[in-house]
């Protein structure tokens, strides 16, 4: 690699030709504030915060996208520049809804950050502030343009990294407004609900509905029997909403943390993945032995699943039709669970709390009612529950290590990694390699874990060659989905994410501010703690799972049964783009 | 912004020629421009039913072509009337009262700058300088031109146009 030398405030560095001022100083351990900038993912130099001088410019450059050349010199942290950044934050925010008290952003915003590192004043400049709208019309998410900086990163996430493109810069100017065609609603629009937008705004214009509120409220409701059961990928990632770093396996924190919020029951929903690998993997088999429509692909990611219908409708039939992990749950606590306990359906309030924007939508979809009720009544994200911990006044770090209760207190390894992209398919391949081939004594199927965004694998099981294929992100899966229909991928089984990584990068987890995600694997990281619990289990395969042996043999006698169709399938319909 | 509260009244023959600009150009480079002005020039004007053909022919979301429209002044979203009164709101005209009498056809009207009314027969654009100060505040109607126009005068210059 061809390397130049420059000087970054005096320091030399060598760095690779080609790269950016941004990323050499990074070199030379000098920091540059940067607000639009996101890695990977938006480097295109809009914001200004990123400005600095080089000896022999006439004028200020963008870190972010300008290139460094042999015997560059730059200097980031002059006066000049200095006030340049504060200028500049101070222009954004004189058109910039200031009430950060009640922004539930505030603390995580990147604006405020900066503007307090500039010690930024809110009136120097008074201005005509632009008139916007508050977009509710998703069961997801809300936009609210008034705190919109219009760094363009919820465009990328969504033109570049989903393939979607279901927003974009309206109108020119002053009056330049992200949304969707027309001033249309996001729920009104083709968009799935994954929730990359809102991880990747800087600030609160993009935010999850939040249905804490909600979910208080039936706590508070004695007639109620209020149950609620965390995602797989929620006890890796909740310990980055309290402080612990990145990567934190908190199962034993959040347990307890949950356990003081007032709920009847607190259980793992590990358990309804191995459920869900129960009935997907038996379905597979059907498929295979009686020539079924495939290759069949998971339908556990409610994003994948809506940009299945939207954009890939010929699919529709390839999509398992077993109910996701959380539906599955629910649909649980009230058929077996209210039966065995002898309580009316009507009276239990179910809570999910997943890493998910997403499946707020399929809560609400047709279908997913087993008890003539909707299967999940709240679903909240792993940062509104942070939040009700928060408010609670529950000090999370400190907590003693807590269960789950019985009798869904934890669920196998296999439920366990269906947090992380490949982790279905791995836990799929558990089960159904064993039903083929009681012999295939394999556990850990590396093949089809991250990181690239597209892997294939080939097992030879009971004479049988299965071929899997397993994407996350949806222009990945979108890139593979146009190989399966011209002919040039020919596989069995196919797993999908919509988020690139699974859900432990879900729209619904904690926030990380640009200065983390530009600097840390965080996907890698959150991924290694799944797979480490994984291995920290007792019981690794979904089949082998004793509360999954009682579920079958009490209550839904064997996977596919009429009883678990009823309670544990759903169905899947086309939508329109337009 | 918004919707067109016009009635689209596509043709099939304009359709055929939209079909046609976009296979002629699908597969070049920065091929989107070229087939929203081939849009534009058929129809007058830039409706959702046009913007999603070409997003449907183009494989581009319709969001992204949305983009696009509202970024450059020369795509419309409304059609023009059959009178197209241009109201010329250079800084001569504008000191001189252009704004009101904007104000009063938009009034008289019943439609807002840049719109068509539900008929068909008016619609309404401010225009920067169009280089006849001496005249200010000028408008035309198609190729009439009037100057020194007052507020009072504006409706008997749209009595004109009432057949």
């Amino acid at each position: 690699m061809e390397m130049v030398n420059v000087k970054i405030n005096n320091i030399s560095v060598q760095v690779p030709s080609g790269s950016t001022v941004l990323e050499a100083a990074k070199l030379a351990d000098v920091h540059i504030p940067t607000l639009c900038y996101m890695k990977n993912l938006t480097e295109i130099g809009a914001c200004r915060v990123c400005l600095v001088e080089v000896k022999g410019n006439r004028t200020l450059v963008a870190a972010c996208v300008f290139p460094v050349f042999e015997g560059m010199e730059v200097q980031t942290n002059t006066p000049q520049l200095r006030k340049s950044r504060k200028q500049t934050l101070e222009l954004m925010v004189s058109d910039h809804n200031r009430q950060c008290l009640s922004c539930a952003k505030s603390g995580d915003c990147e604006l405020q950050r900066l503007c307090t590192e500039y010690g930024v004043e809110e009136t120097t400049f008074k201005g005509i502030t632009h008139e916007t709208k508050i977009d509710d019309s998703s069961p997801a998410f809300m936009r609210d343009n008034s705190k919109c900086v219009l760094c363009r990163r919820c465009i990328s996430a969504c033109t570049d990294m989903q393939s979607i493109s279901v927003i974009s810069a309206n109108l020119r100017g002053f009056v330049t407004e992200i949304g969707c065609a027309f001033g249309e609603g996001l729920g009104d629009a083709p968009c799935v609900n994954c929730g990359q937008c809102i991880v990747v705004c800087p600030t609160g214009a993009l935010m999850e509905k939040d249905d804490t509120a909600e979910v208080w409220n039936a706590i508070n409701d004695p007639n109620k029997k209020v149950f609620v059961f965390a995602a797989p990928s929620i006890r890796v990632t909740i310990g980055e909403a309290f402080g612990m770093p990145v990567g934190t396996n908190a199962t034993g924190k959040l347990a307890a943390a949950m356990k003081r919020l007032g709920f009847d029951g607190v259980f793992d929903m590990n358990l309804t993945a191995d459920l869900t690998i129960m009935e997907e993997a038996n379905e597979l088999l059907d498929r295979v032995k009686n020539k079924g429509k495939l290759p069949m692909i998971t339908s556990c990611s409610p994003g994948w699943v809506k940009f299945c219908e939207h954009y890939f409708p010929e699919f529709i039939d390839n999509l398992s039709s077993c109910k996701s992990p959380q539906q599955m749950f629910g649909a649980l606590l009230k058929t077996f669970w209210a039966e065995k306990n002898n309580i009316d359906p009507k009276d239990i309030y179910v809570v999910s709390v997943i890493p998910c924007t997403a499946k707020k939508f399929e809560a609400i979809r047709d279908d997913q009612s087993a008890a003539g009720l909707p299967d999940v009544d709240a679903a909240i994200t792993t940062r509104e529950l942070a939040r009700m911990i928060k408010a609670a006044a529950v000090d999370f770090v400190n907590l003693d290590d807590d269960v789950f209760d019985n009798p869904f207190e934890s669920g196998s390894g296999a439920g366990q990694i269906f947090g992380a992209t490949g982790g279905v398919m791995e836990a799929a391949l558990r089960t159904a390699s064993h039903w083929l081939d009681e012999s295939f004594n394999v556990i850990e199927f590396s093949e089809v874990r991250g990181p690239s965004a597209i892997r294939f694998a080939t097992y030879n099981v009971g004479g049988i060659e299965v071929k899997v294929a397993v994407a996350s992100g949806l222009a990945n899966a979108r890139e593979l989905l146009e190989k399966v229909k011209s002919g040039e991928v020919d596989c069995h089984f196919i797993e999908i994410m919509a988020c690139p990584g699974g859900c432990i990068n879900g729209g619904g987890q904690p926030f990380l501010p640009d200065s983390i995600r530009n600097n840390v694997d965080v996907v890698a990281l959150r991924s290694k703690a799944i797979y480490d619990a994984d291995k920290d289990l007792p019981v690794r395969k979904s089949h082998e799972h004793p509360d999954i042996k009682m579920l079958y043999d009490e209550f839904f006698e064997k996977p596919g049964s009429h009883k678990a169709h009823e309670i544990l399938h759903t169905k899947y319909k086309e939508r329109s783009l337009f | 912004m918004g919707v067109s509260t016009i009635e689209f009244k596509g043709t099939k023959e304009q359709e055929n020629l939209l079909k046609e600009a976009i296979a002629l150009n699908k597969d070049r480079e920065g091929a989107l421009m070229p087939v929203l002005q081939a849009a534009q020039n058929i129809y007058g004007y830039m409706p959702r039913e046009v913007q999603q053909m070409v997003a449907e022919g183009m494989g581009v979301s319709l969001s992204e072509i949305y983009g696009v429209v509202t970024f450059y002044s020369q795509f419309h979203l409304q059609p023009k009337g059959k009178y197209k009164v241009h109201i010329c709101m250079g800084t001569a005209c504008y000191v001189k009262g252009a704004g009101k009498i904007l104000e009063r056809f938009e009034k008289e009207l019943g439609i807002k700058d840049g719109e068509c009314t539900a008929d068909g027969k008016f619609s309404i654009d401010g225009l920067r300088c169009v280089g006849a100060c001496g005249l200010a505040p000028v408008l035309s109607v198609n190729d009439d031109v009037y100057g020194k126009v007052t507020e009072d005068q504006v409706p008997d210059i749209l009595a004109n146009y009432k057949e």
